[in-house]
């Protein structure tokens, strides 16, 4: 197959998320036209960071006047999951040019990782197609978000009233659908329920280092809980073994 | 702040984000991830972005708002246990979105 095919089968799967991620982008550059940031400012962060929460989480910090050193650590912090996705992608790489690896580094999103991911798993690309399905995926989503922050940009600017429709609900909307396919484990719903309730508690923290130590606290407790329910589900299957 | 300070801003960023994103394919042909930071990164997208939308859901007002008069609770109620029950990622959006709008306009 031409790498043109494999490309468009990258955008054909990526296709939900970007539906899902158009209202994102428009909200995005509206809320930072509505922020009184120049729209220079909103276009160049979507085109040179490319990070769709991280970007949201700055605007609140840069309206919150915090330092740039909070808004430059809590970026790290937001965009820190992406480690565990390029872990996960660095044995599917080995092979591949540092030119390429660089690119699909840029582009290692939620949305790309979460398409293209499983069709290794299920054999759907394999080491000569695979980096050209992802490079669909991410250029497409990469197209989507500068475009639609340049639409929301102008259409904030004509819409004043724009920021209080509740579009960031989708936004929320996104996350959950992120983080449910995760709870298939107790360790992680503990990780949820502390995360979230220490965030409620730790939201009068300044700069948003509520968020920052919320985010921590979930981890951890992530873990401690991985350790502890451990022994048991070892000893499931040894129950599981002498019965079969 | 002044037009150094959006500057410093992306470029920390980007820096930052980037970083993050190509260190380990950098050295993709020599990387070996050792278990233990495994076991912990893999809570990161669940505790990071329940941590950012928490707040927004509970205290859409900057103060706490469990009731039904509250459309980001009964949004993401909706969007969650369609996301355990389904795990089908639009389909928690629209459901979400869709409970949303419905409970704040209605």
């Amino acid at each position: 197959m031409s790498t043109f095919k494999e490309m468009r089968r990258g955008f054909v799967a990526s296709i939900p998320m970007i539906v899902g991620g158009i209202p994102f982008g428009l909200l995005f550059g509206s809320l930072a036209s509505s922020h009184g940031l120049s729209p220079w400012f909103a276009i160049a962060m979507s085109a040179i960071v490319f990070a769709g929460s991280a970007q949201f989480v700055a605007l609140g910090l840069i309206a919150l006047h915090a330092p740039i050193w909070v808004i430059v650590s809590t970026t790290f912090i937001v965009n820190l999951r992406h480690l565990l996705y390029a872990a996960d992608m660095v044995k599917f790489v080995r092979h591949l040019p540092l030119p390429i690896r660089f690119i699909m580094g840029f582009g290692l999103i939620d949305e790309t990782y979460a398409a293209v991911r499983p069709m290794y798993s299920v054999g759907a690309v394999n080491e000569a197609t695979g980096y050209k399905v992802y490079l669909g995926s991410f250029l497409s989503f990469y197209v989507m978000w500068n475009l639609t922050t340049l639409l929301g940009i102008l259409t904030g600017e004509l819409i004043p009233g724009m920021s209080d429709w509740g579009l960031e609900f989708a936004m929320v909307a996104t996350f959950i659908g992120i983080i449910t396919p995760y709870l298939k484990h107790k360790s992680f719903w503990l990780c949820l329920v502390c995360a979230g309730g220490s965030s409620i508690l730790l939201s009068g923290l300044p700069n948003n280092l509520g968020l920052l130590v919320s985010a921590l606290i979930g981890v951890l407790m992530g873990v401690v809980a991985d350790v502890m329910v451990k022994p048991a589900s070892q000893n499931d299957k040894g129950v599981q073994e002498v019965k079969s | 702040m002044t037009l150094p300070d959006y500057v410093l801003i992306i470029a920390g960023m980007f820096i930052v984000t980037f970083g993050v994103r190509f260190v380990l394919f950098a050295r993709a042909d020599k990387v070996v991830m050792p278990a233990f930071v495994e076991k912990a990164l893999k809570f990161v997208p669940v505790a990071v972005l329940t941590a950012i939308i928490t707040p927004m859901v509970l205290m859409p007002n900057k103060h706490l708002d469990i009731s039904l008069d509250n459309p980001w609770l009964l949004g993401a109620i909706a969007a969650f246990t369609v996301g355990v029950w389904r795990q089908h990622q639009l389909l928690t959006i629209v459901v979400g979105v869709l409970v949303f709008f419905v409970a704040k306009y209605w």
